[in-house]
């Protein structure tokens, strides 16, 4: 997003930035970006979810400052084994007497690292065989599109669950899983998108400066199908942590001692009834981040893709 | 989909249309299974797991083991492997579970009621109380309901199913004793009837076991209840926006300008022409469930297809984890296509 300055500033930066003549390139995206961002700050909900969002990233960042204890090493054993919620263990400790709201900030680095990782990962997938499959049509279009059936056919949880299986458990093994699971309706969206620019005139008249099929589909096709994208990405990133939460918590994500929130939740399940704080913080954390995204994606939908709102 | 439309008039037509998509829907049906086998075999030659070790243990014999080896069909071509999984594929034949040693399908036969119990029971309390929902809502816009029900949509896509499962056993099995801790029937009266279509509602009504009955009603209320959730978070907010769709248009202006009560235009005229879009809504939850199915039934420790396929899983299980995620693929294929078709056949603007 621009920079945005604060409201009460009449003129200087904010009348450039709506300036209807801008005398660059670069001013106009930027007075783009303004309004965009304009719109999307009406919406409280969704300045909810970015806050939501960026306080994950810097919770990751600052893990090491913001937690009071290691989440890997507990404390003593014999006293200090599944505490309650108190002053000094604000949300209690686990079976292992560790901290469990430092397992819950360092455990946000791994949320982010598998949000980030699938959508790295996914998007560009997706992104080219849609744009390839509806660009070039025909055959190719009716391979592609009916593979990309095939693993829409298999709900995602299932499918992620046969390759975990396969390639065995563990944090990088779940994150290719998802990723394998997550492209399909990239490609779908980008297809239909390529689906209406293909006939543009500026693709014909691209066409006839002589330009190459992928210099058309790389240079003019994908930036256009980009926002729309952007959009399913953000509201894909909450199935993304509760498949890797789920996952997780069958034990064949992160593996102990790694403060995944879903293992965390599944430890937590041995002392639910006695020790219910175990279970019950971190899948408060992963309901947080989800919300966030959530929100964050219906916000960023409004504002690049007002058409598919309803 | 690729829209073929028929143009043209004549008897013959409709006849023709249906014949083409009949085609259609079969040799779709038929490359997606294909497809699906060809994904569950390439998983399964990826597994690390040595599928013979898994059989004959690490001790075994390097006779014993190549034996073995020969009997899977492990030494053969890549292709003609697969091509010796579609046929047994196209019978039903998974071979069998490591951890049980019944064939596969035998075992998820065995268990896929439970499951099928637990969705059915799910997608209709998603039905009873979503659809009036998403009419209030739609009816109601912007009101205090209105928020209510995308509340309930907005948690329902950010909440973890397992840990709603967890704090839902905690509130109302250990701490309001409302409802029956994880598992289907309690052990004294598992004894009191005969399976006949393993499912214990079912089962228990007929036989009139009702002492049974009604403690397998206690038992499934909560994970019924938790997957319902899910099913009336979707099903309100599809109601709601497909409700709101059809009050905007001009028949709906009309029956009002008629004089027809409120009441009148919003559940015989609205509601009639949004019942086809959520037919496909309620079909599309219900194949959800399948999925949603898999940790709640870990949760609750119901013993269905979910419950088959994690077990399989932690004990590397491979035939059995491939068939139950076989099976779930083919039941969400064909209800997705059932759905399609119902679509068609509901609505007569999409011929």
């Amino acid at each position: 997003m621009a920079g945005a300055p604060p409201f009460p500033q009449p003129s200087g930066l904010q009348a450039w930035l709506l300036s209807a003549e801008p005398n660059s390139r670069w001013q106009a995206r930027l007075g783009r970006g303004y309004l965009g961002w304009r719109s999307f700050t009406k919406n409280p909900l969704a300045v909810l979810g970015l806050a939501i969002v960026i306080l994950l990233v810097l919770v990751a960042a600052f893990a090491d400052f913001i937690a009071p204890y290691s989440p890997i090493v507990g404390g003593d054993l014999r006293t200090e084994r599944l505490l309650p919620p108190s002053e000094t263990y604000w949300l209690g400790t686990d079976d292992q007497a560790r901290d469990i709201f430092s397992r819950i900030i360092y455990g946000s680095r791994i949320t982010l690292f598998v949000v980030i990782l699938v959508s790295i990962i996914a998007t560009p997938v997706g992104l080219l065989v849609g744009t390839v499959s509806g660009y070039l049509g025909g055959w190719v279009d009716t391979v592609l599109m009916r593979i990309t059936d095939i693993f829409l056919a298999f709900p995602r949880l299932v499918l992620a669950l046969a390759f975990v299986a396969a390639l065995g458990p563990g944090i990088e093994n779940a994150v290719i899983a998802i990723a394998i699971t997550s492209w399909p309706p990239y490609a779908r969206i980008a297809r239909a998108e390529t689906l209406m620019i293909r006939n543009s005139d500026f693709i014909a008249a691209v066409k006839l400066q002589g330009a190459s099929t992928p210099r058309i589909i790389m240079g003019h096709v994908v930036p256009l199908c980009v926002s729309s994208l952007i959009v399913r990405v953000t509201l894909d990133m909450a199935g993304i942590i509760l498949t890797a939460a789920g996952l997780g918590f069958l034990g064949l994500g992160a593996q102990p001692p790694m403060p995944e929130w879903g293992a965390m939740v599944a430890t937590g399940r041995n002392y639910l009834i006695d020790q219910w704080w175990v279970a019950a913080m971190p899948g408060i954390a992963i309901f947080v981040v989800s919300l966030g995204f959530n929100l964050l994606g219906d916000g960023l939908r409004d504002v690049l893709d007002p058409k598919a709102a309803k | 989909m690729t829209s073929s439309t028929a143009i043209g008039s004549g008897g013959h037509d409709a006849l023709r249309f249906y014949l083409t998509k009949t085609v259609q829907f079969i040799a779709v049906l038929a490359t997606t299974l294909f497809g699906l086998v060809a994904v569950t075999f390439f998983i399964g030659r990826v597994v690390p797991i040595d599928p013979v070790i898994a059989i004959v243990g690490d001790r075994a014999s390097p006779q014993v083991y190549e034996r073995v080896r020969q009997e899977l069909g492990l030494d053969l071509p890549l292709l003609q492997q697969f091509w010796i999984y579609l046929k047994k594929a196209a019978t039903g034949d998974f071979g069998n579970s490591v951890l049980t040693t019944n064939p596969v399908m035998t075992d998820i036969a065995n268990v896929f009621p439970a499951t099928l119990e637990l969705a059915t029971l799910g997608t209709l309390i998603g039905v009873v109380f979503g659809i009036p929902l998403g009419i209030l809502a739609a009816v109601k816009r912007g009101s205090l309901i209105d928020q209510f029900v995308r509340l309930l949509g907005l948690v329902g896509y950010s909440v973890p199913i397992f840990w709603l499962g967890l704090m839902g056993l905690l509130l109302f099995y250990a701490k309001l004793d409302w409802v029956a801790g994880p598992g289907r029937l309690d052990v004294t009266y598992s004894y009191l009837y005969t399976p006949v279509t393993n499912i214990v509602l079912l089962d228990t009504a007929m036989q009139g076991q009702w002492d049974a009955f009604w403690d397998a009603l206690w038992h499934i209320i909560l994970p019924a209840s938790l997957l319902g959730y899910f099913s009336l978070a979707y099903i309100s907010r599809m109601t709601r926006s497909f409700m709101l769709n059809e009050l905007a248009q001009e028949y709906v202006i009309a029956a009002r300008v008629k004089g027809l009560s409120e009441m009148r235009v919003i559940w015989r005229h609205a509601l009639r022409n949004a019942a086809v879009p959520l037919v496909t809504v309620i079909a599309l939850s219900y194949a959800n469930l399948l999925e949603g199915s898999v940790l709640t039934e870990t949760v609750f420790a119901w013993p269905g297809l979910g419950q088959y396929i994690t077990n399989s899983l932690q004990n590397a299980d491979m035939n059995a984890v491939l068939g139950g995620t076989l099976v779930i693929g083919a039941t969400f294929v064909v209800l997705n296509l059932v759905s399609d078709l119902l679509y068609r056949l509901l609505d007569p603007r999409t011929r």
